[in-house]
């Protein structure tokens, strides 16, 4: 049963702030299920407190992104890697 | 590539959509450009310090500084009525994009485009009709809406080019003689209005978050593969 | 330097002297969560206070409804900068469901149905600072706001207030909880302004 909830693309612009590359389009693996897909697919709450992006598969946390005065605290953890499109 | 920043943005013009929808036309200095898809947040600050944001898709693609917002009037709202109601040419908000590299049509890509639009999610989709303009990618739109006093780009998606089959779904009031009741979206609206699953069209679907999973749902069950399936939800005030 | 919006106010943010700093008062209960709202049949809900000598107390929901109840009215502050005053709630006092838990630690993590963490010393809970409540307003607590059940420590930064409450694990050492290690203040006082790390 799922609240109301937006998806990865509302992470591009917090996000933006601190990647050069956008990471919407990264593919990750869910640390906690192995699910694999795009950054843009994952279900985020937020953004107060904070933004929180889960797997859509099972639901447990991948990303969270919290955005103080003068600083962001990034936490990965829940993702195993990203990868991202580069130029080569 | 480097990290974002806010940036000043001047509005230089508006138009009226419907009573309560209006575009924005805003110069960006030096501005990057931006693919059709993207969005860019908005951020107001007042007097006394206090500022917002929200996000709004980018309504038309890339033409030098300009930029392009569709934004819907949100009863309650804090910044929809600042934007539909105040806000005049010459007045500065600040625009920090463009961002969202995943829900994005670029005009290389050759294969049929489908695209799925509820409400105000109308906006990202007409940014990728107006950047067909002149391509050989058939596209076509299935737009649902409350009613037909809501349409945004009412004229030129009637204007349309022979590459654009729009169909419209109405889900509280339809007009005189209109063929299908009034009703969210079925299996047999996308089945009317899109493209086959045999042609592996690149899908978009944008609106409230419920919409967008219904209509999801019903492309994958109409056979269409996930990975040609993109989507994009807008929080319960549109964006 | 952030540019003005000629004509853009936001919306009407009364402060008021019995507010901490920063805070301005609302109508409405937003609705703030990071995740999705869990749902629990009352019969299989239960509340636990696990000790650092591994005793775990457990109540049922029938077992907490014939605990005492009291009605707390207490002004609730979010770090988002929302703030109500006198919110009325009813409830088991920490107190009573540390009646006979023996420990001899300082920390509490409180844990949450949906995996919600949050942490704060054990002294924060007693002495009729919290509460675990099942009403707001008269009514049942809805769901989206922590119902069944949801730890009420008004004292704090609402976020302390963990909603969907399932449980206290008691530790020897401090143990940050889920906002607690994302950047949120370890303690949370409203009047010290205490929101971020660092603060």
């Amino acid at each position: 049963m799922t609240t109301e909830h937006l998806d990865g693309n509302a992470l591009a612009g917090p996000l933006g702030e601190i990647f050069a590359v956008d990471i919407t389009a990264a593919v990750g693996r869910c640390a906690s299920c192995g699910l694999t897909g795009p950054i843009a697919a994952l279900r985020v709450y937020g953004p107060a407190p904070g933004l929180v992006a889960r797997c859509p598969g099972c639901d447990e946390v991948v990303l969270r992104l919290v955005r103080g005065p003068g600083a962001a605290w990034l936490d990965l953890r829940g993702a195993v890697s990203l990868r991202l499109g580069l130029p080569d | 590539m480097r990290r974002l920043t806010w940036r000043p943005a001047r509005l230089t013009g508006l138009r009226e959509e419907t009573d309560s929808a209006r575009t924005l036309v805003f110069q960006v200095p030096d501005w990057p450009g931006h693919l059709a898809g993207q969005h860019v947040d908005v951020r107001l600050t007042a007097d006394d310090g206090y500022s917002t944001q929200r996000s709004y898709s980018v309504a038309a693609p890339a033409d030098g500084d300009t930029v392009e917002l569709t934004v819907e009037r949100v009863p309650d709202g804090e910044v929809s009525p600042y934007l539909t109601e105040i806000i005049e040419p010459g007045d500065q908000v600040e625009i920090r994009g463009p961002v969202g590299g995943w829900f994005v049509w670029r005009p290389e890509s050759r294969s049929p485009v489908l695209l799925v639009g509820g409400g105000s999610g109308i906006v990202p989709l007409m940014a990728m009709i107006r950047a067909q303009a002149g391509s050989r990618v058939p596209f076509r739109l299935l737009y649902s809406l409350r009613d037909p006093s809501r349409r945004y780009y009412a004229e030129e998606l009637r204007r349309h080019d022979a590459g654009l089959d729009v169909g419209y779904l109405y889900t509280r009031a339809v007009p005189d003689g209109w063929p299908r009741p009034a009703g969210r979206i079925l299996l047999d609206d996308l089945a009317e209005s899109g493209w086959p699953a045999t042609f592996e069209p690149e899908c978009y679907v944008c609106g409230p978050t419920g919409f967008v999973e219904a209509a999801a749902d019903l492309l994958l069950a109409l056979g269409h593969a996930p990975e040609h399936i993109r989507t994009e939800r807008f929080g319960p005030t549109g964006g | 330097m952030s540019i003005i919006s000629r004509g853009f106010r936001g919306r009407r943010r009364e402060g008021d002297d019995r507010l901490p700093p920063g805070q301005y008062l609302v109508d409405d209960f937003p609705v703030l969560s990071a995740g999705p709202t869990p749902r629990i049949p009352l019969d299989r809900w239960e509340f636990a206070i696990d000790t650092e000598a591994e005793q775990t107390h457990r109540w049922s929901w029938a077992e907490l409804m014939a605990l005492p109840q009291e009605t707390p009215t207490v002004d609730i502050h979010c770090v988002t900068k929302w703030s109500k005053l006198g919110t009325g709630w009813q409830g088991v006092s920490l107190d009573t469901l540390f009646e006979n838990v023996e420990t001899a630690v300082e920390y509490a993590l409180v844990y949450s149905y949906g995996g919600y963490t949050t942490n704060l010393p054990l002294e924060d809970l007693l002495d009729g600072k919290a509460w675990i409540v099942h009403q707001f307003d008269g009514e049942e607590l809805e769901p989206r706001h922590g119902g069944p059940a949801r730890l009420l420590v008004p004292h704090l930064y609402l976020w302390k207030s963990a909603k969907w409450v399932r449980g206290i694990r008691l530790l020897e050492e401090d143990w940050p909880g889920f906002w607690e290690t994302a950047g949120y203040h370890n303690y949370g006082d409203p009047w010290r302004e205490q929101r971020y790390e660092g603060d």
